[in-house]
């Protein structure tokens, strides 16, 4: 457990001292978002009914950017192997390498987007439950991306394999993160939405590290 | 009566000789099966009341979905016994389904579309068995794109094997999407459990199409899966005694 934390330390601390990664990521989800009204039109019925959906495709880009310099970093100096060859699981560490992504490439997306939806007209309503649903699925998001990540692993053009790899396993995310907010509009509450959310949260944060791992030990035979 | 020795097969060199045995005899199997298919589906089916002749395109339609999703699950299983066992057989095999899984699922919805503008007026509707069978077609491309990215072929396999693994999570899916969600796409026409709601010869055409894609694909495998040993093979001495590969050897 100890090696859970001290990893997850070291991770943070590592971004904090370059934080230039970290904001380019926050700055793609804002400039993603600002394009889109420029594209249909400014008016606000528009605006506000797009709002959910360019939300969250911006979210789950902007987070699908940094998923490529997970391992990689690692990989490159010989820090991966070394974990590989530790006492400590493979699959603990792993969890506190997604866990890393998801503070330092999620959480800021999640407290950015009330902002932005402010932008597109959204109602105070609209803009909690929009927090909520992306609190709930961008470590979805993590959890899937790491597999991805760890099986691209020193490819070449493994930025755009991944891509191709993940973001087919991210749609039914982005369905109900998506539709959340929407159900709200309509009238319809987003309590089910939002736990069908949580019901993906809890299976692949159960099952990805252990894939992960998998994954990272075929990487590096 | 004497145990199949099924790990005698196991081995890409007694698998060559297998499948080269096999496959042209499926192959002629599959072609009878789907012109006897395609001769029921559009001669001897009725036309359907209410969608006249449009509906036709079910005999094609249907049987190419299934394969679509059958596929993937036994790219699923080839990529367990891949893991689970290290069968350097199970990969190629696994690697060898995709491409014509891929084929399946376009085709499925290509037909689809041909289906979908006579009935509902569009060629592509967002319902959710369409969506998640355009998703299937994503995760055959991304399989494919992963092994062929690999150079080596023992890490292409493994990794090919997962992507798989985690993807069949994605099928059931979109097999039970039609119950859960409530959209345009209408339910199952055939089921295990009550009576199908269509005419006997519409049936008939409609298996023996779905059989003549099975025995299609095993052949296509097979065949696929003999250029792929092959190919990771070329510099072990078997492959160089074979005839096909070395005129110059007698058999």
């Amino acid at each position: 457990m100890s090696a859970l934390w001290s990893l997850l330390r070291r991770d943070l601390l590592l971004a904090l001292r370059r934080p230039s990664e970290v904001l380019t990521v926050v700055f793609f989800f804002v400039v993603v978002a600002a394009l889109f009204p420029l594209a249909v039109g400014p008016e606000r019925a528009t605006l506000r009914m797009l709002a959910p959906g360019v939300l969250w495709v911006g979210a789950l880009l902007a987070s699908l950017l940094a998923l490529n310099r997970l391992f990689e970093a690692d990989h490159r100096d010989g820090t991966l192997e070394q974990m590989l060859l530790s006492g400590t699981p493979l699959t603990l560490l792993v969890v506190a390498k997604i866990a890393a992504h998801w503070v330092l490439c999620g959480l800021p997306l999640v407290l950015l987007a009330p902002l932005l939806g402010v932008l597109f007209d959204l109602s105070g309503d609209a803009l909690g439950v929009l927090a909520l649903s992306l609190l709930i699925g961008t470590p979805v998001l993590s959890c899937i991306g790491a597999i991805g990540a760890a099986l691209t692993l020193g490819l070449r053009g493994g930025g755009v394999l991944l891509a191709l790899l993940v973001l087919p396993l991210f749609v039914p995310v982005l369905v109900f993160g998506a539709g959340a907010v929407e159900a709200l509009a309509a009238g319809l509450g987003s309590e089910a939405h939002l736990s069908i959310l949580m019901a993906l949260l809890l299976l692949s944060g159960l099952f990805s590290p252990w894939a992960c791992a998998q994954a990272l030990r075929i990487a590096l035979e | 009566m004497r145990r199949i020795a099924w790990t005698h097969y196991a081995a890409p060199q007694t698998f060559y000789g297998l499948a080269g045995v096999c496959w042209k005899p499926l192959a002629l199997l599959a072609l009878a099966l789907a012109l006897a298919g395609m001769w029921v589906g559009f001669m001897v089916a009725p036309t359907d009341a209410q969608q006249g002749e449009g509906y036709r395109i079910i005999f094609v339609h249907v049987p190419v979905s299934w394969m679509s999703m059958i596929i993937y699950l036994a790219m699923a299983f080839w990529g367990v016994v891949c893991l689970v066992f290290r069968a350097r057989l199970a990969g190629m095999l696994s690697q060898a389904l995709a491409p014509t899984g891929a084929l399946f699922a376009f085709l499925s919805l290509w037909t689809g579309a041909l289906w979908g503008k006579p009935m509902w007026g569009a060629w592509w509707v967002w319902d959710a068995r369409l969506t998640s069978e355009l998703i299937l077609f994503f995760l055959y491309i991304g399989f494919i794109a992963l092994t062929s990215a690999i150079q080596d072929p023992r890490r292409a396999d493994r990794a090919g094997a997962l992507v798989a693994i985690v993807g069949a999570v994605n099928v059931p899916i979109i097999y039970f999407s039609v119950k859960w969600w409530n959209t345009l796409h209408q339910g199952a026409s055939v089921s295990l459990t009550r009576a199908p709601s269509m005419a006997q010869t519409m049936l008939w055409g409609m298996l023996l199409m779905a059989l003549a894609c099975w025995v299609y694909t095993l052949a296509i495998v097979l065949y696929r899966t003999r250029s792929l040993i092959l190919q990771r093979e070329r510099h072990a001495d078997w492959v160089a005694q074979l005839p096909e590969v070395n005129p110059g050897v007698r058999p």
